[in-house]
């Protein structure tokens, strides 16, 4: 089997799908949704690859993707570290315990 | 490399002046007389106003970017809505010294937060190309992110800090999905390649997909709804200064950013984005004006008021003119303006050295506290909309755009919703004149926080006076896009 742009597609669209359930289905803990957000930022830069790579001889879909590593980074660094914040206020990182603001 | 020269960085002088200035910041922080002297928010009111004149003396016509392909613009659409920020950036830093001093929120971190994403959010308005339009958006947020649950032993500033950041990083995902496939089908990152390949194939289904994930992901950051669920509690759980810059500064980078976006490389497909545009801003006028009816908490209210108020400025921009453009920014500006008026009241809520955002316990502030109830009643009504305060102007000047392109049906809904809102408004007012007084606030003599009050009341009263240079100044911003377009037949 030839793979082509198409194959990558599919497969960044299905990454990107389950990165967003992810965030939305999990109940049980705030890492997965850290996880899913990662998720999701990898799924794009399938498709920035697959894009330069496949469709036209370019390389600024490559350089994208280095960049969204580089902010995928810092974001998890942050994301972290207003867990840990979280978790020293609440003694918890479950997503029911994310409450205490509504109306 | 292909003829990298430094003249290409020159139109980024201001945001580079503005994140060097932040690390100088976080540098003297480090040294504990600086931090107690309180001295470092005032270094940054100041250089955010050094940023103002390098952007006023610099020439308003430069891009900047190595060899054929455009990174940053400097037009006068960027340069008019940077000057905008940076003066929402000083007022809301200056409004919340005294805030900060009682909370004892003294981190040499939170001006350079600020700073950092004041640039963010400048480079977000100049940018002309999806890499640095991404990476602008990225540093506001992150900042943001920060700022949200900058109150680190409250349990609430923190919960405000997740739901901003899982929601936040969502939106970011969904915007850079739609950079790839816009990417993946026009085959450049450049807006002006990309309004190129969308001149000639307006109906790529793929491109418009594009389109569609770019728009969700920057409603998130206007929050309109669907996309607002982040906003009450965001506003409500962070520390009060940093929910006033919330509703002060962002708002407007992310309207300038989805106006270029919009007009810019998308300009042949506006049958397709103004049904998209037409149905956020009707239903955040909608939603909003209803659901601030039972809130109890001002900042809540005031999220609510915020979210409404970014239906009104889409209204201008779902009109797709030229004057459409300008009064959604005229709207937003003055929407700063009173806002900024607005928190500076609110931080001054304090009772027995706590502060109070209940509306009940405004009871009788008129007689306790009449300065400041007057301050809060006059913004109030503005907001509200009810000539002849400048709140008015800013929603007749939007309705008037957007029946002038034949939007009655959206026009008459943002009527009678801002008939809706001033219930709400005007509670806070009959709270405030008729109900039986409380205790007195304990003083607040900041001076930095009473004349931004003191601007923005002027501002609101004395609009009606010389309404002409705002005025010209937003359509000479919005004619940016517009004039190239009449150039090129």
């Amino acid at each position: 089997m030839i793979i082509e742009l198409t194959h990558y597609l599919v497969l960044a669209a299905i990454l990107f799908t389950i990165g967003v359930f992810g965030i939305f289905l999990n109940r049980r803990n705030l890492i997965i949704i850290l996880m899913s957000i990662e998720l999701m930022l990898l799924a794009v830069n399938v498709n920035f690859i697959a894009f330069s790579q496949m469709a036209f001889a370019d390389l600024a879909g490559q350089v994208f993707s280095m960049f969204v590593l580089t902010v995928a980074a810092a974001e998890s660094a942050i994301g972290l570290a207003i867990l840990v914040v979280f978790f020293r206020t609440r003694g918890s990182i479950a997503v029911e315990d994310i409450s205490t603001l509504k109306g | 490399m292909n003829g990298f020269e430094w003249a290409q960085m020159y139109p980024m002088i201001p945001e580079a002046f503005l994140a060097l200035s932040a690390m100088v910041l976080l540098v003297s922080g480090t040294f504990p007389a600086v931090v107690r002297s309180g001295l470092i928010p005032v270094l940054g009111i100041l250089a955010a106003f050094t940023s103002c004149i390098f952007i006023l003396g610099m020439d308003w016509g430069l891009a900047g970017g190595g060899g054929e392909t455009t990174f940053f613009v400097l037009d006068s659409f960027a340069a008019i809505v940077k000057l905008m920020l940076l003066v929402g950036v000083m007022a809301s830093l200056a409004i919340s010294t005294g805030y900060l001093r009682l909370e004892n929120l003294r981190e040499p971190e939170y001006t350079a937060l600020i700073l950092l994403a004041a640039a963010g959010m400048m480079i977000m308005v100049s940018a002309s190309n999806l890499l640095i339009l991404y990476m602008g958006i990225e540093l506001q947020a992150l900042s943001l992110y920060i700022l949200a649950a900058f109150y680190r032993d409250s349990p609430r500033s923190a919960e405000a800090g997740i739901k901003y950041f899982v929601l936040g990083a969502l939106s970011s995902g969904l915007l850079l999905y739609g950079c790839s496939l816009i990417y993946g089908v026009s085959g450049t990152l450049d807006f002006a390649g990309i309004g190129t390949y969308t001149d000639q194939n307006p109906g790529d289904l793929l491109l418009l997909t594009g389109l569609v994930f770019l728009i969700a992901g920057l409603a998130f950051k206007i929050s309109v709804v669907p996309f607002h669920m982040w906003t009450p509690d965001v506003y409500d759980g962070a520390p009060t200064p940093v929910t006033a810059y919330f509703s002060i500064v962002p708002k407007l980078a992310a309207i300038a950013l989805l106006a270029r976006v919009l007009f810019d490389p998308f300009a042949a497909v506006e049958d397709q984005w103004r049904p998209i545009l037409w149905f956020l801003s009707a239903s955040s006028m909608i939603l909003a004006s209803f659901a601030a009816l039972r809130q109890d908490n001002l900042k809540r209210l005031l999220a609510y008021s915020s979210i409404g108020n970014m239906g009104y400025a889409l209204l201008g921009i779902t009109a797709g003119s030229v004057t459409g453009l300008g009064t959604a920014l005229f709207y937003v500006l003055i929407y700063m303006v009173m806002t900024a008026g607005t928190f500076g009241c609110v931080l001054a809520l304090r009772r027995d050295e706590r502060e109070i955002t209940d509306i009940p316990d405004l009871a009788g502030l008129s007689r306790t506290n009449p300065y400041m109830a007057w301050a809060l009643a006059l913004l109030m009504f503005s907001l509200a909309g009810i000539p002849p305060l400048a709140g008015f102007f800013g929603k007749l000047l939007v309705f008037q755009a957007a029946i002038a392109e034949g939007m009655i049906v959206l026009a008459v809904i943002g009527v009678l919703t801002s008939v809706v809102a001033a219930y709400y408004y005007l509670r806070v007012i009959k709270v405030m004149f008729f109900d039986a007084p409380k205790d007195p606030l304990d003083p607040s003599p900041e001076f930095a926080r009473r004349a931004v009050v003191l601007v923005s009341v002027l501002f609101v009263l004395f609009f009606l006076i010389k309404p002409a240079p705002v005025l010209e100044m937003t359509d000479m911003a919005s004619d940016t896009f517009f004039y190239e377009a009449a150039n090129d037949g």
